[in-house]
């Protein structure tokens, strides 16, 4: 009857995921943790919020003139000028955003599982949140729905699947087609108010991962992401709203779209 | 000196590890409002004594809010509705007459429930056997006075060290992380120069440690509020940093036996 | 049995130098070869196992906390002394030991209280290279305060949680060499049984509280760092798992308990609010600094304080102590309110405190200077009791605290059976018969850190080459058999009153009759009392549940059990020691002013008590304290 020790089991807690392991690549193993994970989503958030905010800049030209935007769509593919071959800048560009959103996304979805991992039962009675808000507990719908939104954004103003009157070479015309479509403009202030969701934890939060911190910054860390966040859902939720209300309407359609308009209109008269 | 209230009880029981659990009614009335919230408990419980039924279990020790034995979930809120206030220092006066008051255990798969409301929180004692420590053998040390610590830094240190390891950040975490804990435990040594030598190492070990049982932090900050001691979260943002700078000085140190 | 205390000989200053050379050595390479038991993980508990870990010995520590970290240490919140004199304001080794023996009211053993004070400077150091984050100046340099009415400033803290910052470093030493395999952890493992065999100690039996299976351990010796009995009393400021079965446990096996009668009673508590009050909190004595204790001229006064006038109010310290006034040492104070609260003129509800007045100190020095002296104990007073000590005065009232007396140690720490070890506050050793403010982190850490791992190798030394006992020996068979008659016992008893019933009963014999002040009376009371609950608590104590998982109930009943036969001998030594000393007041034997009354022709010597079995009178064994260095003195504080 006498043990040595304890023979019956307890109760032990598994592991939620297989060890890190030592020896490989740092960058490897920086990757395979979750601190490392929050990490490369704080940069690549960072790359994309970049993207964003340059984006919504440049689409301001809309409220000057079709050339003007017209042009500017062009500059971007003409970008390095006859120094590189022609779109190549804008292509290495799109595919630095392309592995952005792809590893913001792997590690949103792995870190998201490790943690349903670590809460198997979840609690059975309502929790009472004080810190965590409605921007925070929401990040994985929000981007969610940015993401969809973001390919039926690309099928409609890019590669114009989505679009009936699209005419490559013309974002101005194929914007205002588009936004025409009530339920489209709708779908794309909704969407931007979700992006702004996003932002507002996810620009506070870049620090937080990033160890950019100091606690006399971190009242100005709050008041940064809703400042960033405000300029963006403004400037992004104007655009439909401007066509809607026919502030920005179409400017001679089928028509060279980067002269100004009483010229093309009269070169293709 | 002031009326009693009547309370309704709703806790968790379970038989034990891995069992089916519920929530079980109880009438609670007399109850006083200078009682803290465990003895509230204990009054409780002794009436299920006279009842014939077994009391419910739950972990408690020092009742004075430094020991972190206590650790219930009550109302959604870990520790209760007073902020920086252990379960133990929580007073029935924070109630009112006739409220239905839920009691939880903390849920967590590094936290795996021994009985009704007890949990094992052992894993938090993994993070620290990694390397939550200073190598010094006994006797080996030097004066006390002979490395000067800056007042801020020593306070700063102090602050993480504040840590009761009560587990209340994890079960009050949304992805059930342990961020604040490890990073508490490692910021109070990371921070002193005592710490420095090895500090990269113990940032990556205590880290992998942590990542092996818990969750991922996504910076909603409940831990903080949840915290009976509220320990920042910015000891988290020192850890990611120190976590990154570790990763780099492996790599630089790759070939050596780090370190 | 004669008690050989093994006191080295020689000058004092020089007797822990001469006895480290004299003791036998264990080879570095045949530490291993040892097996060490170490029951409680508090400061002195993992600081010996993490010394004895490193020094290469294997250990098994055994606690019932779920981390070794809640041990109770972590609730000392004054500080730690040491003789650095780092503040040039006259301290040394000498000063400490001294202070320390008097404080003690000359009941200790110099030799003993001399090391500490020794290795004082050692445990600093070594608890600063661990990264505890002491309180320091702007220079970067380590902050004293003076503390307990000392008149140096020697005590070292960090913020009110210093017990906490020393636990920790212990602990996380002892995380090292749990990691490194060289101690193996036992956690939520209660210690239920030693086990000695052919006159040595062979190990222990221990039920693992999760999963209710008894087992036992055995080893070449075992160190007991169990901490002390002030649970016996049911309401004083312990945690409320404190317990003494694990010496109780020894003592019923022949090991000498010393001094039992020694607690020491702390006068700034918070009074109990209602009767399920189940512990009490400790505020900083600092409070007395700036408060002013007064209780209403009339017991019938139902006025709030802030209305009655000051010709009603009774200052009774300052009447009673002109010189000291609201600063008398903490037994004079203490009992001064018990006697203001007997005859009926305590306050608050229940009438059972004294108030701890800060209106003058906030006209004074206005409410911002007191509020950074004392608000964080502002806010705990007010988070517990819901009153503000900024418009009302605070109620207090004193509670048990600490208990000096433990198992009788000699100055290896061992106890008088050869292999068991007591340190820290389970042992009787240096406080005497009253412990010093800060001074009991600073015994605990230096038995765990600076002394066992000396004294051991002495013991273990000789038994190089010896296995130890077998766990499966019938002496280990028969002491399981025991526990579980035990744990059975008490689950099949199925009667009516939970067991907390029966600890509040004595708790309540205890206070009343062997607390801050016994008579001869009220102990042949108490000592005829506590049979009775015994007796019915063996009849009618309900335990529900089963002993094969985890039961709280079923735990709290063994200990309580402990208890109601430990009581007994408490108040025996209480009653035979008709003496007045520190911790210990028999009202018969005061001065015309109302002070202790020491007795030290007749009473000079260390009480030992040899338990014979439940019923029968105790073997007393009497070992002499000689004065050699420190002039016996009357306190005096008039």
């Amino acid at each position: 009857m006498a043990q040595a020790t304890s023979t019956k089991e307890r109760p032990a807690a598994q592991p939620v995921r297989k060890p890190l392991g030592r020896g490989v690549a740092w960058p490897v193993a920086f990757y395979r943790s979750a601190v490392g994970k929050k990490w490369v989503m704080a940069v690549t958030g960072l790359m994309l919020l970049g993207f964003v905010l340059v984006h919504m800049i440049g689409n301001l030209k809309l409220y000057l003139s079709r050339q003007d935007i017209n042009l500017y769509g062009e500059a971007l593919r003409d970008l390095g000028g006859h120094l590189v071959p022609h779109t190549s800048l804008l292509w290495l560009l799109r595919g630095g955003i392309v592995v952005a959103l792809v590893l913001h996304l792997h590690s949103a979805v792995t870190l998201t599982r490790l943690n349903s991992r670590a809460r198997p039962d979840k609690y059975q009675a309502p929790r009472d949140y004080i810190a965590a808000n409605f921007a925070s507990r929401t990040m994985r719908y929000s981007g969610v729905l940015i993401a969809f939104y973001l390919l039926f954004h690309l099928a409609d103003l890019t590669w114009g699947n989505a679009n009936p009157d699209f005419v490559r070479g013309d974002p101005y015309n194929n914007l205002v087609y588009s936004f025409q479509r009530v339920p489209v403009a709708i779908l794309y202030a909704v969407a931007n108010v979700a992006l702004g969701v996003h932002l507002l934890h996810g620009v506070w939060s870049v620090f937080q991962s990033l160890g950019i911190n100091n606690p006399r910054f971190n009242r100005a860390r709050r008041l940064l992401a809703q400042g960033v966040v405000a300029v963006i859902v403004v400037g992004n939720v104007s655009f439909p709203i401007a066509v809607q209300a026919g502030i920005v309407d179409l400017e001679c359609p089928h028509t060279d779209p980067v002269a100004p308009c009483e010229a093309a209109a009269a070169s293709a008269r | 000196m002031s009326e009693k209230m009547h309370m309704e009880l709703k806790v968790w029981r379970q038989a034990g590890p891995g069992q089916p659990g519920r929530f079980v009614t109880y009438d609670a009335p007399g109850v006083s409002p200078d009682m803290s919230f465990l003895e509230m408990l204990d009054l409780v419980n002794e009436r299920l004594v006279e009842d014939g039924e077994e009391p419910f279990a739950f972990d408690h020790d020092c009742r004075e809010g430094i020991c972190g034995s206590c650790g219930l979930m009550i109302n959604g809120q870990a520790h209760g509705p007073e902020r920086a206030t252990a379960t133990c220092q929580l007073h029935m006066r924070k109630f009112s007459d006739g409220d239905q008051v839920t009691v939880e255990p903390w849920r967590a798969a590094a936290f795996p429930v021994i009985k009704d409301l007890a949990v094992d929180r052992s894993t938090l004692d993994r993070i620290v056997e990694a390397g939550g420590y200073i190598t010094v053998a006994t006797g080996s040390a030097p004066d006390a006075n002979l490395i000067p610590i800056p007042k801020p830094v020593a306070d700063a240190s102090m602050d993480a060290a504040a840590c009761i390891g009560c587990g209340a950040c994890v079960a009050a975490c949304p992805n059930g992380a342990a961020q604040l804990f490890t990073s508490a435990k490692l910021q109070h040594l990371n921070l002193l120069p005592q710490g420095q030598a090895e500090r990269w190492d113990r940032t990556i070990s205590m880290v992998e440690e942590m990542e092996s049982f818990f969750g991922s932090c996504t910076n909603h900050g409940e831990c903080e509020e949840a915290c009976p001691k509220s320990i920042s979260i910015d000891f988290i943002a020192l850890l990611n940093r120190d976590y990154v700078r570790a990763q780099l000085k492996q790599r630089r140190l790759a070939g050596q036996s780090f370190p | 049995m004669t008690l050989d205390s093994r006191i080295p000989p020689g000058p004092i200053a020089e007797k822990w130098d001469s006895h480290r050379f004299s003791m036998k050595l264990v080879n570095p390479s045949n530490k291993r070869r040892f097996e060490i038991i170490i029951v409680g993980s508090g400061l002195a508990g993992a600081s010996a196992a993490a010394t004895l870990g490193e020094l290469g010995y294997r250990v098994k520590v055994v606690t019932f906390h779920d981390s070794p970290r809640r041990a109770h240490s972590i609730a000392a919140q004054g500080g730690i002394n040491a003789a650095k004199n780092y503040p040039n304001d006259g301290d040394s080794i000498h000063r400490l030991f001294y202070d320390t023996v008097k404080g003690g009211d000359y009941r200790s053993r110099e030799a003993n209280v001399h090391r500490l004070a020794q290795v004082s400077l050692n445990i600093i150091d070594q608890c600063v290279a661990q990264g505890v984050p002491f309180a320091r100046e702007y220079g970067g340099l380590l902050d004293n305060r003076s503390f307990g009415g000392a008149q140096v400033s020697r005590t070292f803290y960090a913020r009110g949680q210093t017990g906490q910052q020393l636990l920790l470093g212990a602990y996380q030493a002892m995380a090292r060499q749990i990691a490194l395999g060289n101690v193996e952890l036992h956690n939520r493992t209660e210690m239920l049984e030693l086990v000695v065999k052919d006159g040595r100690t062979a190990g222990i039996v221990c039920r693992d509280l999760i999963t209710g299976e008894v087992f036992s351990l055995s080893a070449h010796a075992v160190v007991l760092a169990t901490g002390g009995y002030g649970n016996v009393f049911y309401l004083s400021t312990n945690a409320k798992n404190s317990n003494v079965t694990s010496i109780w446990r020894a003592a019923r096996q022949g090991a000498y308990f010393a001094n039992p009668c020694y607690t020491q009673i702390h006068p700034t508590c918070i009074p109990a609010s209602d009767d399920f009050q189940s512990k009490l909190t400790l505020m900083s004595e600092s409070l007395r600094n700036d408060g002013r204790i007064w209780v209403p001229e009339r017991g019938d006064d139902d006025r709030v304080a802030g209305q009655i006038p000051e010709g009603d109010r009774d200052y009774y310290l300052e009447r009673r102590y002109p010189a000291f006034g609201n600063l008398v040492p903490r037994d004079v104070a203490s009992r001064a309110s018990k006697r203001e609260v007997d005859a009926g003129r305590g306050v608050g509800p229940m009438k059972n405190g004294v108030y701890l007045d800060f209106a003058d100190a906030i006209s004074r020095l206005g409410a911002p200077v007191i509020e950074e002296r004392y608000g964080n104990l502002f806010q705990m007073y007010e988070r517990i009791t819901g009153e503000d000590p900024y418009k009302t005065p605070m109620r207090i009232y004193p509670a048990v605290h600490y208990t000096m007396g433990g198992l009788w140690v000699d100055y290896n720490l061992m106890s008088n059976l050869p292999g068991l070890f007591v340190l820290g506050e389970a042992n009787f050793s240096d406080h005497g018969a009253n412990r010093l403010g800060a001074s009991a982190l600073m015994q605990g850490l230096a038995d765990g850190y600076f002394v066992i791992p000396y004294t051991i190798g002495d013991y273990l030394a000789p038994l190089l080459g010896e296995k130890p006992v077998p766990s499966d020996d019938s002496a280990f068979a028969a002491a399981e058999t025991s526990v579980h008659d035990r744990v059975s016992a008490l689950l099949s008893t199925n009667g009516t009153k939970s067991v907390d019933h029966f600890h509040r009963a004595l708790g309540k014999v205890l206070w009343d009759n062997c607390g801050m002040g016994r008579t001869e009376q009220s102990l042949d009371k108490a000592l005829s009392e506590i049979p009775a609950i015994r007796e019915e608590f063996h009849r009618d104590v309900r335990v529900l549940g089963d002993g094969e998982s985890f039961n709280q109930s079923l735990e709290k009943a063994g200990r309580v059990a402990d208890y109601l036969e430990f009581a007994e001998l408490m108040c025996l030594d209480a009653r035979h020691r008709k003496e007045s000393c520190g911790g210990h007041f028999r009202e018969e034997y005061q001065t015309e002013e109302g002070e202790a009354l020491r007795d030290d022709e007749n009473f000079a010597y260390v009480a030992a008590w040899e338990w014979l079995g439940v019923g029968r009178e105790p073997t007393l064994h009497k070992e002499s304290l000689e004065f050699e260095s420190v002039q016996l003195a009357t306190r005096s504080y008039k």
